[in-house]
């Protein structure tokens, strides 16, 4: 009997949910409780559908003669897809919202609940099962070593899917702790800490087991990612529950020691979620798919080093010229100017991996995808130190420049790498000959990079003018502006910022077309991209 | 796996590993890379000399430049202030009508009392001080409290039914739902409605204005033009507050709003009050 025991496991838990709605505390916790329940309770059926009750037999499934597990990296590069085209959507939905409030939808729709639910879908169920799918993938295949522990990988995979939709579900109730990138309540967060270790185990028992004698420069990255992420979600998320069954609970930090300790997280989780985390799929993805060695070991090793010491000092910077002491300010600054190299280590790296091979950005447009991304990892590693700077900050804080900052980092670095690595993975998994359709590739390619320009372009006129308009005042020391008419300022900018993501979610559903149609077994005829057939290379 | 091989494209050395075909090229690091990377540290140490940065047992270093973001502050807010003085002061010694005989004054008094405004009055009456349902106009000439420039002064310094403030504006209109009935308030609100030359009932009207006689005119005016005493609205200028149509009218007969205007005085002080004013009289209405 195939699953029997994860089967009652998650039967008893669907139970325990039952019970926590009818002994609620509070109507949100309740409310919450009946989503698991239901969630748990499909889940159950869908299992027990699947049960075998007949003797074992040997189940005549597509040989996979890898001995690697690579179902539930298939599981994770659709879910990449799945939360990627909800996560574009829900944030074309919150730029609308700001252009037009009338679009905020009382109460479960308003920009309030929206805001984390993209901000979440994005990082955490795009990026996150983006991170699952290719640690899993990589790992694997440079240490010539099975997933560690068994089933352990499909509990994280669908673990992480369970913290995804209680998440997502407690925001749209009003369920959150208000901490940035942070906001699902304790229980939420114990549930994510109990997949986060088995996670780490799997990846760590998979590394102890290899048959490499060295480990790759990309597992460092992804160890880091997974290492630091389990201490920033543990610490950021001390807090005693009101009651244990109910939906609120109370920081264990306060005042200003509170804002640092949300900052020490809300940056390391861009630090080592968004930065290291798809530093490690640079560098398996690039090399496979460009067909070059890494650039330098030396550099991959100062810069890796360089990058974790630096980063986690400098959350700071977040909060210049407020109460945080001026000491910490100074250092949050100064580290983040430090850490401009070895972020630019990353880039190097990437972008002269394909030396030897540089005509492949003209000819593969998945290398294409991936160079931008390497690319705008480049801008925006740059422009991080920079508003750091406290002069600068004080025109850029609070303005939408940081917004457009962090889109030229999401859109641009990471959203891109992750699009080539599926677009690299989908055929191996699946074992077909090529992608649907490399044309299309190139669309995405284009629509997505042309919606991002858009949109940090536009958040940087708009950024600059909003710092420009609050800090104006007259030759006789008077503000000039109302807060409302820089509001109203910013009118043009949001509609243009709107388009911006709607291209980028064009190219979203673009893909997820090419993909479905590739696992489908479909492939379109159409021209080759120019340059890309061996026959016409002139002859040497 | 530890063969090195020259990588032909590049001429440059392998480690000699190997991962899933993956190699790695021996590439030094480059000099630039190198070299900026010290040059932000050594700038990043020197800015911590030279800036406040190692936390101690009880205190920090306090770096050379004696830099503290609190004193920074203070300085600019001084600087600003010193600058303002010559007016400021000025404004504070005179009494708020005297303010506009000095041009200078009257020039920095609107520029400072618009300012003040943006800060602390748009919330409710808008940026362009066109009001809100439930929040007055303050750019037209009917004023509920007075237009002229010290019955200004007293509503922003004291407010309106803000009861922390004992010389703040008070009065309070009666729920006239337990004093007439709703027939009798409809005629009212009809014959309300014709005081403003709009149409309404004939048949409700005759009688509402016996009973607006009787019960309405002690406050708003025979003629229905209201008295700022009581601060209570001129009921024939078609300006509405709480809503325009006879049911919304009846409904505050019913049971009035009765609307708060927070004291500033305290908060903002007495000279940017009579900027406030001085401001707020001269957007049109002023009397």
């Amino acid at each position: 009997m195939k699953f029997a025991v994860e089967t009652v496991a998650v039967g008893v838990g669907a139970f325990l949910a039952l019970l926590g709605a009818a002994f609620a505390r509070d109507n949100m916790f309740a409310a919450h409780m009946w989503v698991l329940f239901f969630v748990l309770l499909i889940s159950v059926v869908v299992m027990l559908r699947n049960v075998n009750f007949s003797a074992a037999k040997a189940v005549p499934e597509a040989a996979d003669t890898s001995g690697y597990n690579d179902e539930v990296v298939k599981y994770g590069a659709i879910a990449t897809l799945f939360w990627g085209i909800i996560g574009f959507l829900v944030g074309v939905v919150v730029a609308a919202q700001l252009a037009f409030p009338d679009l905020n939808i009382e109460p479960w729709f308003n920009f309030g609940r929206m805001r984390p639910l993209h901000t979440s879908a994005v990082i955490f169920a795009f990026g996150g099962n983006a991170l699952l799918a290719t640690s899993f993938y990589v790992v694997q295949r440079t240490t010539r070593a099975r997933l560690w522990g068994g089933n352990a990988a499909w509990f994280v995979f669908w673990g992480y899917q369970l913290f995804i939709v209680m998440a997502a579900t407690g925001y749209l109730l009003g369920i959150t702790q208000s901490r940035e990138y942070a906001e699902p309540e304790w229980y939420v967060d114990l549930w994510l800490t109990v997949v986060w270790v088995v996670y780490l185990l799997v990846f760590l028992g998979t590394l102890m087991r290899r048959k490499e004698p060295h480990i790759y420069v990309a597992n460092w990255f992804y160890l880091a990612f997974i290492v630091t992420i389990a201490m920033l979600h543990v610490v950021n998320n001390l807090a005693v529950p009101v009651t244990f069954l109910g939906a609120k609970s109370y920081s264990a930090f306060a005042g200003v020691q509170d804002a640092l300790t949300q900052w020490w997280y809300g940056h390391n989780a861009v630090g080592f979620f968004l930065t290291a985390g798809f530093l490690g799929m640079m560098y398996y993805f690039i090399p496979k798919q460009v067909g070059r060695p890494v650039y330098s070991y030396r550099l991959s090793i100062i810069h890796f080093w360089s990058l974790i010491f630096l980063y986690i000092w400098a959350g700071p910077h977040h909060l210049h010229y407020t109460a945080l002491p001026d000491w910490a300010q100074t250092l949050g600054m100064v580290f983040s100017v430090m850490l401009w190299m070895p972020s630019w280590g990353g880039m190097i790296n990437g972008l002269m991996t394909l030396s030897g091979a540089w005509d492949k950005i003209r000819t593969d447009p998945i290398v294409r995808m991936m160079v931008i991304a390497v690319a705008f990892y480049g801008m925006s590693t740059f422009e991080g130190p920079v508003m750091s700077i406290k002069a600068v900050n004080s025109l850029s804080h609070y303005t939408d420049w940081t917004i457009g900052h962090v889109h030229s980092g999401a859109l641009g670095w990471v959203g891109m790498i992750s699009f080539g690595a599926v677009y690299y993975l989908v055929p191996k998994l699946w074992h077909r000959q090529r992608l649907y359709s490399l044309r299309l590739v190139n669309w995405h390619f284009w629509l997505a990079t042309l919606g991002i320009v858009i949109y940090a372009a536009v958040m940087w006129v708009a950024g600059i003018q909003q710092g420009l308009m609050w800090r104006e005042y007259d030759e006789q020391g008077f503000l000039v502006f109302s807060f409302a008419e820089t509001v109203a300022a910013m009118k043009p900018y949001y509609i243009l910022r709107t388009i911006g993501g709607a291209l980028y979610l064009i190219g979203g559903l673009i893909m997820g077309y090419n993909i479905v149609m590739t696992i489908l077994g479909r492939e379109r005829e159409e021209a080759p991209i120019p340059g890309s057939q061996p026959a016409m290379q002139p002859a040497e | 796996m530890s063969d090195r091989e020259i990588d032909e494209i590049s001429g440059t050395e392998t480690t000699g590993h190997e991962w899933d075909g993956i190699k790695e090229l021996n590439t030094p690091m480059p000099r630039w890379w190198v070299w900026t990377f010290y040059a932000t540290v050594v700038w990043g140490i020197g800015y911590m000399i030279a800036y406040p940065s190692i936390p101690l047992i009880n205190d920090a270093t306090k770096g050379l430049l004696g830099y503290s973001s609190r004193a920074s502050v203070a300085e600019e807010m001084a600087a600003a202030e010193a600058v303002q003085s010559q007016y400021v002061d000025r404004i504070a010694q005179m009494p708020v009508e005297e303010i506009s005989s000095h041009p200078d004054l009257l020039q920095f008094a609107i520029a400072g009392g618009s300012a003040a405004y943006k800060v602390n009055c748009v919330q409710c009456h808008g940026s362009g001080a066109q009001g809100a349902p439930g929040y007055p106009n303050l750019n037209d000439d009917s004023w509920l409290w007075g237009g002229d420039i010290n019955s200004i002064y007293q509503t922003i310094a004291h407010g309106v039914r803000f009861e922390t403030d004992d010389d703040t504006r008070f009065s309070e209109m009666p729920a006239f739902a337990d004093l007439l009935e709703p027939e009798e308030i409809r005629q009212v609100a009809a014959y309300v409605v014709s005081l403003t030359g709009e149409p309404s009932d004939p048949l409700l009207v005759a009688p509402g204005a016996e009973i607006y006689a009787e019960q309405c005119a002690v406050c708003h005016g025979e003629d229905g033009t209201g008295d700022i005493e009581f601060g209570a609205p001129n009921l024939a200028d078609a300006i509405w507050f709480y809503g325009e149509t006879e049911d919304e009218i009846a409904g505050q007969i019913a049971n009035p709003k009765h609307g708060v205007m927070p004291g500033w005085v305290d908060r903002l002080g007495e000279p940017v009050i009579k900027q406030l004013a001085v401001f707020v009289h001269s957007l049109g209405g002023g009397q």
